[in-house]
């Protein structure tokens, strides 16, 4: 995700809508799934408002639902009550104002990186042209432009994770939901990418929302941190990080930074008991899967 | 660029074996219509090709198979699809495809030839009965191993039915279903052989009939059994390259 000076994807401007709807809107969201006729609550009356162009970092002990609330928001799991809005209009599936980046990259091993990314455009029927120039595009803004012939396995896990963020911003959605995009990779790497994130955030000014076992890595990246309760998932506290932007690495150390993990952390650990050894690390970096999709 | 290590060894074999034999017939002393040796076969091979007494029989046998393999490999992949979307398929066709399997061609092949004759229909259909099950139950497997999570992803994207088959579960199951075709291919030469055994004017199985029959010619009945044994070869290596071609496997 280099910075390529001079070409925005999207211009700077009025979102898409009057500007007065907030990007996403859940109200009194609620989600379950059945197991051999037992019901099993995961989200439980989720009220939530995430203003255009802002990050949200959604956190919260493992198996909480999380994953579950991205596909939700993404059209891809139907609520079981309440509505989920984009932009002002409900979600009722699928829909190409959300784009999702999952854990692992999921590109096509077939398909070259090109390939990969014209996979949306491919099936949203855009022609040949438009393809190519929104590919060629979407391959310099995460700075894969000479990959773009290479196989998924001829790339590195985090030039697969690029990828499949050109993939997701294809469509040119409004919000981005990522389901802990950078868990695969390793420390370094990985605060590198969120560095890169930010910037491409920043061309983009698409609304972020990701899910996030790193407190350091929530804090840095967002403006808001969701803390979520263990299953059923509710809203445990919402703390706002009073950090300026843009923000770099060293930023980390900064007073407000610690003190805004300290507080999240204190919510976490009220929230549950084991929450603390899953979120109080740095670097859980397993890529477990938060929880079983039914 | 040909390997040498990769083609001596084969050749070397080949000569051994090809040695072998040729002493087990001069040691043993076998009379030719029990065992000829390589070179009375390889003679009689080239004699038969260039006398033209092999070609019509190849053609027969190659275009039973011709038509038999695809037509059972499409219907195998067809319904190899079909029941891995859907199990009330699965629950309802499932014991008859194994019943069906369960009986063996040869008992099958007289059937058909009373209902549909001893043409290229009945043989070629033959064929295609005997290819259909493994590239059927293939092609079950394999789509039942396409990555959920791929298919998850593109439903984000809003897939059609139809776009979902071509653009995922296609070349997701391609190496599966190839390992199928690949046991097809091979079994189709023996669908037509003995499909050919039960009756027909030409084709390769009647000019083993004849061989040994009517012509009592051991030696054509040798260089027979070669011509059947490089087609099966030929169309293996075929589905090979396609595979090696088409068939990326998940990194």
């Amino acid at each position: 995700m280099t910075a390529e000076p001079g070409r925005a994807l999207r211009e700077p401007g009025p979102p898409p809508n009057d500007g007065s709807a907030p990007a996403i809107r859940l109200d009194g969201l609620r989600f379950d799934f059945r197991v051999g006729g037992r019901r099993t609550e995961v989200i439980e009356g989720l009220d939530l408002e995430i203003a255009p162009r802002s990050i949200v970092a959604l956190v919260g002990p493992n198996g909480c639902g999380k994953s579950t609330l991205l596909r939700v928001i993404a059209g891809l799991l139907p609520a079981r009550a309440g509505t989920v809005e984009v932009e002002g209009r409900p979600v009722t599936g699928p829909d190409s104002r959300v784009g999702l980046v999952f854990q692992e990259s999921r590109l096509l091993p077939w398909r070259s990186a090109f390939a990969n990314v014209a996979f949306p455009l491919e099936v949203a029927g855009r022609d040949r042209d438009a393809r190519e120039r929104r590919v060629t595009d979407l391959l310099g803004l995460v700075g894969l432009r000479d990959w773009s012939r290479a196989r998924p396995a001829e790339l590195s896990g985090g030039m697969r994770q690029r990828v499949a963020i050109a993939r997701a911003l294809a469509l040119e959605p409004a919000v981005l939901l990522m389901d802990e995009p950078f868990s695969a990779l390793d420390s370094l790497t990985r605060e590198r990418f969120n560095v890169e994130l930010l910037r491409l955030w920043d061309r983009i000014g698409a609304t972020i929302v990701v899910v996030t076992h790193s407190i350091a890595e929530a804090v840095f990246l967002a403006d808001r941190v969701v803390v979520l309760s263990p299953r059923p998932a509710r809203l445990v506290a919402d703390v706002v990080v009073e950090l300026p932007r843009p923000r770099r690495p060293g930023d980390l150390d900064a007073a407000t930074v610690t003190r805004t993990a300290a507080e999240i952390r204190a919510h976490l650990e009220g929230a549950t008991d084991d929450a603390f050894a899953v979120a109080a690390g740095d670097v859980p970096a397993h890529p477990q899967p938060d929880e079983a999709i039914p | 660029m040909i390997r040498r290590d990769r083609v001596v060894p084969p050749l070397l074999a080949f000569g051994v074996f090809l040695a072998g034999w040729q002493l087990l017939v001069i040691v043993a002393n076998y009379p030719t219509f029990i065992l000829p040796g390589p070179l009375v076969v390889g003679q009689k091979f080239v004699a038969a090709w260039v006398d033209g007494t092999m070609e019509p029989h190849v053609a027969t046998t190659l275009a039973e198979i011709g038509f038999g393999f695809f037509g059972g490999a499409l219907a195998g992949m067809l319904t190899g699809y079909v029941l891995a979307r859907s199990s009330l398929a699965n629950r309802v066709a499932s014991p008859y495809l194994v019943a069906a399997q369960a009986v063996p061609i040869l008992a099958l092949a007289p059937l058909m030839a009373l209902w549909f004759g001893s043409g290229l229909l009945a043989h070629a259909l033959i064929v295609a009965l005997i290819v259909f099950f493994p590239v059927a139950v293939s092609t079950v497997v394999a789509v039942h191993g396409v990555d959920r999570r791929l298919l998850e992803m593109a439903r984000s994207y809003r897939v059609t039915r139809r776009q979902r088959l071509w653009m995922v579960e296609l070349p997701a199951a391609l190496p599966g279903i190839l390992g199928g075709l690949r046991i097809g291919v091979t079994l189709a030469v023996v669908g037509a052989i003995v499909a050919e055994w039960t009756g027909g004017d030409t084709g390769l199985g009647v000019l083993i009939n004849l061989a040994r029959g009517s012509l009592f010619d051991i030696p054509l009945l040798f260089a027979t059994l070669l011509t059947i044994a490089l087609i099966g070869v030929a169309l293996y290596s075929i589905v090979l390259l396609v595979e090696r071609r088409y068939a990326i496997p998940a990194a």
